[in-house]
């Protein structure tokens, strides 16, 4: 298949313009005989499908959690960016444009790239009607502060809970349309496959996570917005529950999945202290803005932070890169912690972090105004550590965060499944090869408010003259029974290893292998690895309880069996990207001075798979660049 | 460390439950209250048993799915603490804990330590939004919000939904949760157009429910990990009386 990104004519700037008038149009009685399925629940999901809802469709919203509020757009913490240029500092949508694609190393199209700054700013509006009390200036105006990569402050914020305030809006909209009879909310489900009847998207198997039910749903369309898969690390920022079950599943039914192996490690989360750890708690990005980043001069030195004087310290960042300083994109401020980390100049029990301090910035601004900005971040750090950061410096370290790899999706946000789209983390779409801090909730909303509400008419509007087939449907059954016969297969292993012990392994492979730096011989191995975990898997491991329950071993099974294939896709993808750029970093591939070689005569696309039958059919979409250059993307 | 764990388990809504004792061995102080029931049900596997059913995601103490009642106190023994960020350091080595899911009328148990929180999600469904469809907002500078309304209606809005004010309520009333999130609205001039409506659609649903009516021990409070404070619930039980007797 050829991919066809559908990018409008005309101008970067007038392209979403042009591509709305000349869009298709539903008349509302119509909408109403139109029935779409949204999974997930996140700020993508509840999104769009408060906003369908709102324009007439009939919605099926589904999440695996006991409420939509859960979702984990929830944990966001930094803020949200806009070009509203409100503090007068040169912003522009132009700018933010370019600091994103930029930020991504030049891995993302322009087009979608410019669409995510363009709506960026009528988005800020949107929230602030629905009720988000974003922090304000004691004059009434809304407030700002920068986030990494970029020079202007254009990040709004609710204190460390911009997430949760964005979501607790997104939610209530959700639940307005509840209370219009327009969406059914089907919490506690988990969608387990998509079902496609003459290659289209005509509905979803869902399992009923309260009673074990296997059931069938049959829509217009089918919406992914199930977020990211970086639990294919087992350690990583993300909820537990998250899982990468659904899209991998389309992938296996025909959708493309793109650049896979791109993955952000963020680098300020807190240090694993034990194997026992279940997830690896994020401090907000936003600390980076008063906090400065350093570990000591000399190697192993085992003073307490404050006993190490000023000039045995290295603050890192600032040295390396002195025009962005502790503001370094993500990618490169968690490189920059591995490299000091594996040099030997850790701190922390398992000398495994490094120092985020705010003694200066509580010297200068006095304690009373960090508290202000970071209080809850601050006890947050203390409930989990013990330890109290207005005395002492936080300890710091990286960890597996954002997937910027997800399905392919066009302009429209479609997969190459007709009908079937992918919105939020789960796409492949906006954010190149990195992604900046506060643009994940931008894409997300965006995503679900704005553009899939503007583009999946144009789909529908030729589905409206089919009949929507039932779950009679011979494919249904299929389905169905094809996810029955999974469930029963993993509950007859009966081996003799947990599931998470099983996580824990591909964890390890994935992190060594796939994460901050990546080398041909490493992920060669990591191949050969997961191919023999999914062996072991599917021979050895021991899920307890029946199918026709509440059993969360089950589900957690389900989720790792999808993952240990995902995780060859992603060193597949790794391997074949002979180049570094953005989070990806090969080994073989950097410049005298350890930073990122990135080559565009061969590498400028965006690599897609096809799944064939285990195996794996590369599919380039080249990027093209009219209105910026590639360059060497330099923070120094 | 050692600990014994009296953890509630129940097979379904209808089924009788009852505490079941497991000691175990080998857990360390670092660990969370919620690995440590994560390394519990590794070894139930093991000797092929069914696991503990309990709720959790984010662990990191914000997306309010996790909850347990931990000897008598919901979350355990922190004030203003979710349960997942409770660590094995606040015991101590062969101490007895004890396990329980939310008690209220409202919150039928699923299994084990799972309970049906949905009432939440209901009493939010009648009037816990602003009604305003995408694309019609207005420029977000040109309705000014002071800071001192705008960081109250935070305050209000930082609720996570886990029913800890429930659960430690003799009264399993939902009175914190729902002025909550009327306050976070109300006091925003967004949400102002509809305060009445919603006040008295909320609280409706909320004595539909079935949650207890609020007496005022101020237990909520204390365990409440977003610390919402009581006075949301002074603020909502005045302007009730307003909007019952002035506007419908």
């Amino acid at each position: 298949m050829k991919l066809n990104s559908k990018i409008p004519e005309g101008k970067l700037e007038d392209k979403w313009k042009i591509y709305q008038a000349k869009s298709t149009l539903i008349n509302p009685a119509n909408k109403n005989k139109l029935n779409i399925i949204v999974v997930g629940s996140g700020l993508a999901g509840a999104g769009a499908a408060a906003t369908l809802a709102e324009m007439g469709y009939n919605i099926q919203s589904f999440c695996y959690q006991d409420s939509a509020r859960r979702a984990h757009s929830v944990a966001a913490q930094g803020g949200i960016n806009a070009s509203k240029n409100y503090q007068h500092d040169g912003d522009s949508v132009w700018r933010m444009f370019y600091d994103a694609i930029k930020g991504g190393d030049f891995r993302s199209r322009e087009a979608n790239t410019y669409r995510l700054a363009e709506l960026s700013a009528p988005l800020i509006d949107h929230f602030v009607q629905q009720g988000v009390p974003f922090a304000r200036e004691y004059g009434g105006v809304l407030a700002n502060r920068s986030f990494g990569g970029v020079q202007v402050q254009r990040t709004f914020y609710a204190r460390g809970q911009t997430g949760q305030q964005l979501l607790m809006a997104a939610y209530s909209q959700l639940y307005k349309m509840v209370r219009a009879k327009k969406v059914e909310m089907l919490a506690r489900h988990e969608v387990l496959d998509v079902v496609i009847i003459n290659g289209k998207a005509k509905g979803v198997i869902a399992r009923d996570l309260s009673t074990g039910k296997i059931k069938r749903f049959a829509a217009d369309a089918v919406v992914l917005a199930t977020g990211g898969y970086s639990r294919v690390f087992r350690l990583s920022t993300l909820a537990i529950g998250c899982n990468g079950s659904a899209i991998w599943k389309a992938h296996k039914r025909g959708a493309y999945f793109a650049a896979p192996s791109f993955t952000q490690i963020h680098p300020t989360a807190l240090p694993q202290t034990s194997e026992a750890q279940s997830k690896l708690t994020l401090m907000s990005e936003s600390l980076r803005n008063d906090g400065r980043i350093w570990v000591p001069l000399k190697q192993g030195d085992n003073r307490n932070a404050f006993d190490i004087p000023e000039e045995e310290r290295d603050y890192y960042l600032e040295r390396r890169y002195p025009s962005f300083g502790n503001l370094a994109p993500r990618d490169i401020a968690s490189r920059a912690a591995k490299e000091r980390i594996d040099a030997g100049f850790g701190v922390g029990q398992l000398k495994n972090a490094v120092y985020l301090d705010f003694k200066h910035a509580i010297s200068n601004l006095g304690k009373k105004v960090i508290e202000d900005k970071y209080g809850n971040l601050f006890r947050m750090y203390k409930k989990i550590t013990g330890i109290d950061a207005y005395k002492e410096p936080m300890m710091i370290s990286p960890a597996a965060h954002f997937s910027m790899g997800g399905l392919w999706v066009d302009y429209e946000l479609m997969t190459t499944i007709p009908g079937l789209y992918a919105i939020g983390e789960c796409n492949y779409a906006d954010h190149g090869a990195n992604r900046l801090g506060a643009n994940s909730l931008l894409q997300a909303s965006i995503d679900g408010y704005f553009i899939l509400p503007n583009t999946i008419n144009n789909y529908l509007a030729t589905e409206l003259k089919e009949t929507r087939p039932t779950t009679d449907h011979p494919e249904f059954s299929k389905v169905e029974n094809e996810t029955k016969n999974i469930i029963k297969r993993i509950l007859n292993v009966k081996g003799s290893r947990t599931v998470d012990d099983f996580h824990r392994e591909l964890g390890k492979v994935m992190w060594q292998e796939c994460a901050m730096s990546r080398n041909r011989q490493g992920l060669e191995k990591a191949i050969e690895q997961i191919k023999s975990i999914h062996k072991e898997f599917w021979s050895d491991v021991k899920v307890t309880g029946n199918e026709n329950e509440l059993n969360t071993e089950l589900e957690k099974a389900l989720r790792l069996a999808d993952f240990i294939e995902l995780a060859e896709l992603m060193c597949t993808d790794a391997l074949q990207r002979e180049e570094s750029c953005g989070a990806h970093f090969r080994e073989e591939f950097q410049t005298e001075d350890g930073e990122a070689l990135r080559n565009d005569e061969e590498f400028a696309y965006v690599s897609t798979w096809e799944y064939n039958a285990g195996s794996f059919i590369l599919h380039k979409e080249n990027l093209k660049f009219e209105y910026v250059t590639p360059s060497i993307r330099s923070y120094k | 460390m050692k600990v014994t764990f009296k953890i509630w388990r129940q097979e379904n809504t209808e089924a009788v439950g009852a505490l079941k004792t497991y000691e175990i061995d080998g857990l360390s102080k670092d660990m969370s209250f919620l690995e440590a029931l994560d390394y519990l049900n590794e070894t139930l596997v093991l000797k092929n048993e069914k696991v503990i059913a309990f709720e959790h995601d984010c662990r990191e103490g914000i997306c309010g799915q996790c909850g347990v009642f931990i000897n008598g106190r919901a979350h355990g023994p922190h004030d203003n603490t979710t349960t997942c960020q409770l660590h094995m350091r606040s015991f101590k080595n062969n101490d007895t804990i004890v396990v329980e899911p939310w008690r209220a009328n409202a919150f039928p148990i699923i299994k084990d330590l799972v309970v049906d929180r949905s009432s939440f999600d209901r009493i939010i469904e009648q009037g816990g939004f602003i009604t305003a469809k995408t694309g019609t907002a207005p420029e977000a500078n040109a309705i000014p919000i002071s800071k001192e309304i705008s960081d109250s209606a935070m305050d209000a809005a930082a609720c996570i939904g886990c029913g800890a004010c429930v659960a430690t309520c003799k009264n399993a009333s939902a009175a914190l949760f729902t002025s909550a999130k009327i306050n976070h609205l109300n006091r925003l001039p967004q949400g102002r157009q509809e305060a009445h409506r919603r006040l008295l659609d909320m609280t409706a649903q909320m004595e539909l429910e079935n949650f207890g009516n609020c007496s005022f021990t101020g237990a909520c409070e204390i365990e409440c990990p977003a610390e919402i404070s009581i006075s949301n619930i002074v603020e909502m039980n005045s302007r009730f009386i307003k909007a019952k007797l002035f506007d419908k």
